[in-house]
């Protein structure tokens, strides 16, 4: 008896031992990270490394707020969250046709899915080009509109089949009461589905927010966002590390804090999104 | 059972019969403006591609004359195409498998409940949601010969410095973007598979168990199963992803040393902006979406996900 007992508790303490050793890889480079971005330059060119700094600085920060980089993460903060916005309400509206009244039958749905699939390297030239034409590179505009036509595939597919899991019967007893149809999409639809929003906005703001060859090509001056400007601190002889981490901890902070926030919705959406596929 | 659901409430909609324009139209009104920026954004630019490939285009002049299939006949003479080609292979291979098992075994490691293992699952999301830029810049720093971590950590272990030269080394830098990428998606497949593994059912192991199985035997014929239209699923979604391979290599060695770690999507990025060879790339931008078409086809008909 006392010997089951005490093996459970060996086991127990065996699997928080393996947890920890595998938490900690993972989160090592994280902390790495941040503990660069706020080392002085001679601690990073420390050889050997140090693992901590002496003293916690914000010189780091400091430079990309003078010298006006740090906008590149209000840009990404823009882009990012006007786009989710939009793919969210239209990708909702479009799901609840799909769903509801199974518009243009399955080669629709799974049209609307293949445009996910879409390498961005196939397309990003000639939208470049249309870009130049239309005189949208370098303007919140276009970004905005790109990340939310690639973000919209995977809001339908997923608003789809949360839609699909709200009984009928509620939104006929909303018609009968006297229910425009929009009425009972915006009053009745939307706030039933409320935690699948979310989950599926969490993600679609991730996607716009590391987002890279758009805005590696659409992108100059005045919209950078903070992926970009993370690389342009590579240099050919030697890489500005502390600007790197700084700009890159000023990126990841956010995304982190949206992450915590939602927690229940992203491992939620994460296993939806492969449960209903 | 769909199809009633759906006349049900066409009758109602029609049957009300009051609203006008907007409320008949509904479904379509509802539906259009997403496909109107698909189609601005997903095929206006495929058919524009596909028109230029088969034209003389470069950013210096703009030969519209058509050039047949001379642009692809230029692909199969294109050595630096089939070796990224092949790079990109080889970076499948290898980061698929690797993340599918260990995302599996973590997934095992965190099933049972255990106080804590909230933060433990907290923690490992966050390599999954930092953008590949920033984790590529990061593993960088972290590989660098002479400030970085790893050869200080591995020199402990051989108890005398050990100076590799990870990304300049090619023996080195096929391993070093692996980590990297291993790095950054195990924790997506271990947060799907956790979730799929948590759904199989309790009293069918349990039973297995009682009767005398085998560990080993209960994961393959039960587990194992059960979980896979989930783990289908993740493996499509991870090798597509894969197959796009672009930020890792961009941040962590620019397709070095020399074109030796260049993936399809970056040697087509090179093509066309530093070449600017409009139509050429335009071809190889099809090839591109020519190959994921066959892959996902064939993916899809053999883990018989498609019905």
């Amino acid at each position: 008896m006392t010997s089951a007992i005490a093996r459970r508790r060996a086991r127990l303490a065996l699997r928080y031992a393996a947890a920890t050793i595998v938490t900690a890889t993972f989160v090592f480079p994280i902390y790495w990270l941040f503990m660069t971005s706020f080392k002085t330059p001679e601690e990073i060119f420390a050889s050997p490394p140090q693992w901590y700094p002496g003293s916690i600085q914000f010189q780091n920060f400091n430079v990309l707020f003078l010298d006006g980089d740090a906008i590149a993460v209000w840009n990404s903060l823009v882009t990012a969250g006007i786009s989710t916005v939009i793919a969210m309400f239209l990708g909702t509206l479009a799901a609840y046709s799909l769903a509801r009244f199974k518009t243009g039958g399955d080669n629709l749905a799974v049209w609307i899915l293949s445009q996910r699939m879409m390498p961005p390297i196939a397309i990003v030239f000639p939208v470049f080009l249309l870009y130049v034409w239309l005189g949208w590179v370098d303007s919140f505009i276009g970004l905005i509109l790109l990340y939310t036509a690639f973000n919209l595939p995977y809001v339908i597919w997923m608003m789809r089949g949360y839609i699909g899991d709200v009984p009928l019967e509620l939104e006929e007893s909303a018609q009968v009461d006297g229910c425009t149809r929009w009425q009972v999409l915006l009053k009745v639809v939307f706030p039933l589905v409320r935690s699948g929003l979310f989950a599926t906005a969490v993600f679609t703001f991730v996607f716009a927010w590391n987002e890279f060859i758009f805005a590696l090509v659409l992108t100059r001056t005045e919209i950078v966002t903070y992926p970009v400007q993370v690389t342009r601190y590579f240099g050919g002889q030697s890489n500005f590390w502390a600007k790197i981490a700084a700009m890159s901890v000023l990126g990841t902070l956010p995304i982190f804090i949206a992450v915590a926030m939602m927690q229940r919705y992203l491992v939620r959406g994460i296993s939806m999104g492969a449960v209903k596929g | 059972m769909t199809q009633t659901t759906t006349s049900s409430t066409e009758r109602l909609v029609a049957g009300r019969g009051i609203g006008g324009f907007g409320e008949r139209h509904f479904k379509y009104t509802v539906l259009a403006p997403a496909i109107f920026i698909l189609l601005l954004i997903g095929l206006f630019p495929l058919v524009y591609s596909l028109i230029v490939s088969f034209q003389r285009v470069t950013m210096m002049s703009a030969d519209t004359s058509f050039a047949g299939f001379a642009n692809y006949a230029k692909l199969f003479a294109d050595a630096r195409l089939w070796e990224s080609l092949l790079h990109t292979a080889i970076f499948a291979a290898i980061a698929l498998p690797l993340e599918l098992v260990l995302g599996l075994a973590m997934a095992q490691l965190f099933l049972e409940r255990m106080p804590g293992r909230q933060v433990f699952v907290a923690l490992l999301v966050l390599p999954t949601v930092i953008s590949p830029i920033v984790a590529g810049a990061n593993w960088r720093l972290m590989f660098d010969h002479r400030f970085g971590p790893i050869n200080q950590v591995i020199g402990w272990f051989m108890g005398e410095p050990t100076p590799i030269l990870w990304i300049i080394n090619p023996l080195t830098v096929y391993p070093a973007i692996l980590i990297c990428e291993v790095w950054q998606w195990t924790p997506f497949m271990f947060l799907i598979l956790l979730a799929a593994l948590s759904n199989v059912d309790k009293s069918l192991t349990e039973a297995a168990e009682i009767d005398g199985a085998s560990q080993w035997r209960i994961f393959t014929r039960i587990v194992l199963p059960a979980i896979w239209p989930v783990m289908a699923i993740a493996i499509l979604i991870r090798g597509l992803d894969l197959v796009r391979l672009f930020d890792i290599v961009w941040s962590l060695t620019r397709g070095g040393p020399g074109t030796m770690t260049e993936t399809i999507s970056y040697y087509t990025y090179v093509q066309g902006f530093s070449q600017f060879e409009i139509s050429y790339t335009a071809a190889m931008a099809f090839l591109v979406v020519a190959l994921l078409t066959v892959i996902v086809t064939l993916a899809l008909k053999r883990m018989g996900i498609a019905r």
